[in-house]
């Protein structure tokens, strides 16, 4: 059995990919995420895990170089954030399109300009439409145990395709939480050594990464769109199989005290934790409030969503970021989007929060489902708490 | 005046002996669709038959990539990789950790597979050059392969740092207030050497043996090794498809391309120099980019290949290998 500890969760993070046997590691330093680049040198260079370890000269190059050791046939782990992500987004859709089992860390940061190297979502939000499967950690339990699950579901057969964790900058990548770390025979038992599909080899050799005309180019893009989602079950089956070992339980769509809810908060990321905190006081005022914590971001899931709204008379969506000109925040439209054509459907509201690391606390939360029972908001989005 | 061109007894004797210096396994098949007289192509197949079977291609987007990797076919005997346009020598470090890192583990046979990255002169020059520093920098076993056509002809011919000095492309146009590209061609090779990598190379499939030898002389290297490619591009040279290797040779022989060798920090000339160098307008009055230009124009590029020419032969005759230095330093 694992044993709780101590730690940090960037470090806690990187412990994760070490228990999953790494081959290669390929990283450039970046704020928040450095203490996970940090701690895989460590490492390696410890002779914990034997691995080749790549100190690289950009985020292009950080995703670049693990595509190719992917392509060998190497387990490899990269980490990112903000600007890096960004940087990286000319590969990410080729890394998904090439169908490589990469994993990779995203400690999420806002995205510059103001340049401001804290919390928010408007870093992964852009690379929504990139192919990878997307997890999102509400602490460093789940970002520890979202990475052994996250090689899993990538290396599956059925799936072959990069996945990412996002776990919150500073929020989460620099707390100390007491979490269970795994041990390494639990993980060896859970993660089979990888069995990649094609590998670049002179013994075998294969083109990758060919050139498609419009005559097929259209099949490949609905194949990884058909991959992408059916790897729903797979990533259901592999947090049965999770929870079947460690007793942690992982859904698609996680929901608190919504049973009889008539308000219910959305979130993703670590906020979940202060808006269930918020919750519990409302309830206690005797204000039926719910929450529902979306920790799988693509796939997307539909039906979980709709099956965790339903009976809820108002969703208070929390989105932390922006997607400018547009309907507000991209949580928002994705939920209203896949509740257009239910028959019954509660009211949406949708705050814009906690941008830039913002501090949104239990009373923020408390103000947001009050203001939001009414159904509607005076404007079609509201930038909550934020002058001008 | 005896010159390779003049005197090609070489080519005459070619096939006596190529097939004991030349592997007659293709790697990179026929049927690909370079256009004809693509220098770039057949330096491609060299490069293959030179490197042998135990290797891993990473190919840069551009021409290469387009002609020999239409899905579901492809030209490539080798096992091949193509990501993006910038990191190609990024993706091939990749292939090299990822290939070193199994084969210590003993997942994959114990044997030595060579990486070898490949880009056009925009790939690698332009926007390939940060990731090249990189992966030349962090010293991975590698091979980088420039095949330098001079201008962006996958896109149309669009300038490059490797076009040269008032050339016309199709964006540094011989406009009537502009005559073609403005600035000298940009010299990679010093950037490289710079790099203090083991082994550093211009070559040209104009002198094939030449150019296989360096490919096999940098496969050997232990550490990485760049090998800067002048190959014609009659597309966008305009010039006629079957002077491509003649184009190369006087590309030599006017010294606008000298062919060298930078070993350990040394450098050497590594075929025999031409008794005289031709002038430049020998090499470019059949090229329809240089169409344009005009004798004092010419004149101006021929005075600073004769300068630049100077400079090398100085490196030449008083460069010294890191291990000659080091016996200095010891004694």
């Amino acid at each position: 059995m694992g044993k709780r500890v101590g730690i940090e969760v960037a470090i806690a993070a990187a412990e994760a990919a070490a228990l999953c046997r790494f081959d290669m590691a390929a990283v450039y330093p970046i704020t928040p995420q450095s203490h996970v680049a940090e701690h895989l040198s460590d490492i390696v260079n410890d002779g914990r895990v034997d691995a080749t370890f790549m100190t690289v000269e950009s985020e292009h190059s950080a995703l670049s170089a693990v595509i190719g050791a992917a392509g060998t046939g190497a387990r490899v782990v990269t980490a990112t954030s903000s600007q890096g992500l960004l940087y990286m987004s000319e590969v990410m859709p080729i890394a998904s399109g090439m169908r490589l089992p990469i994993v990779m860390i995203v400690a999420n940061r806002a995205v510059s300009s103001p340049i401001n190297i804290w919390n928010d979502h408007s870093d992964i939000m852009p690379m929504r439409d990139t192919g990878w499967i997307t997890f999102f950690s509400d602490n460093g339990q789940e970002a520890v145990d979202m990475v052994i699950q996250a090689y899993k579901v990538a290396e599956n057969r059925e799936v072959l395709l990069p996945v990412n964790i996002m776990m919150d900058g500073f929020q989460l990548t620099h707390m100390v939480e007491p979490l269970i770390m795994p041990d390494q025979e639990e993980v060896d038992r859970f993660l089979p050594p990888i069995v990649p599909y094609a590998t670049l080899h002179p013994d075998k050799p294969v083109s990758m990464g060919t050139l498609a005309m419009p005559e097929i180019f259209s099949e490949a893009q609905k194949a990884k769109d058909v991959a992408l989602v059916k790897s729903i079950r797979v990533i259901k089956e592999v947090w049965k199989e999770w929870e079947a070992q460690f007793g942690r339980k992982y859904e698609p769509v996680q929901t608190y005290r919504t049973e009889d809810a008539d308000v219910a908060l959305v979130t993703m990321g670590s906020m979940g934790e202060t808006a269930e905190v918020a919750v519990d006081a409302l309830r206690r005022e005797g204000v039926k409030a719910g929450l529902i914590k979306i920790k799988l971001w693509r796939p997307f899931p539909f039906a979980d969503l709709k099956n965790a709204v339903k009976g809820i008379r108002v969703l208070a969506v929390t989105d932390r970021a922006v997607s400018f000109g547009g309907p507000g925040g991209p949580v928002c439209s994705e939920i209203r989007s896949a509740l257009y054509d239910e028959p019954a459907r509660p009211a949406i509201v949708n705050y814009i929060i906690g941008l830039g690391g913002r501090d949104v606390q239990v009373e923020d939360f408390i103000a947001m489902v009050k203001k939001a029972a009414g159904g509607k908001l005076s404007e079609p989005y509201e930038f909550y708490g934020v002058r001008g | 005046m005896t010159t390779l061109t003049s005197s090609p007894k070489i080519i005459e004797n070619f096939d006596l002996y190529a097939p004991k210096l030349v592997s007659r396994q293709e790697f990179f098949s026929p049927g690909h669709r370079a256009c004809q007289g693509c220098a770039e192509a057949l330096a491609i197949r060299l490069m293959c038959k030179a490197l042998g079977k135990e290797t891993v291609i990473t190919n840069a987007t551009g021409c290469m990539e387009v002609i020999s990797s239409l899905y579901p076919t492809t030209a490539w005997n080798l096992p091949w990789i193509h990501v993006a346009f910038p990191n190609s020598a990024a993706v091939g470090s990749g292939v090299e950790a990822g290939l070193t890192s199994l084969r210590r583990k003993g997942r994959i046979p114990d044997k030595r597979v060579k990486s070898v990255a490949i880009g056009g002169d925009g790939g690698t020059m332009d926007i390939g050059l940060q990731a090249l520093s990189g992966a030349m920098e962090r010293g991975h076993d590698m091979l980088y392969v420039c095949f330098d056509n001079e201008a962006y002809m996958n896109t149309g011919i669009q300038r490059s740092s490797g076009t040269p000095f008032l050339a016309s492309t199709t964006t540094a146009p011989a406009g009537k207030k502009i005559p073609g590209n403005q600035v000298w061609k940009k010299n990679v090779m010093e950037i490289m050497v710079a790099h203090n990598i083991p082994y550093v190379a211009t070559a040209s499939p104009a002198y094939p043996i030449d150019f296989m030898n360096k490919v096999k002389k940098a496969r050997e290297v232990k550490g990485p090794a760049y090998i800067h490619c002048l190959v014609t591009c009659p597309t966008g040279w305009r010039s006629p498809s079957e002077t491509s290797i003649q184009l190369g040779r006087l590309a030599y022989e006017t010294g606008v391309f000298p062919i060298y060798e930078v070993e350990d920090g040394k450098y050497r000339f590594t075929l025999p120099l031409p008794v005289k160098r031709r002038p430049v307008g020998e090499y470019m009055k059949s090229q329809g980019r240089f169409r344009h230009v005009t004798p004092d124009q010419i004149k101006t590029i021929q005075e600073r290949v004769d300068i630049e020419w100077e400079a090398l032969m100085i490196k030449i005759e008083s460069s010294r290998s890191r291990a000659e230095i080091r016996e200095q330093l010891r004694k």
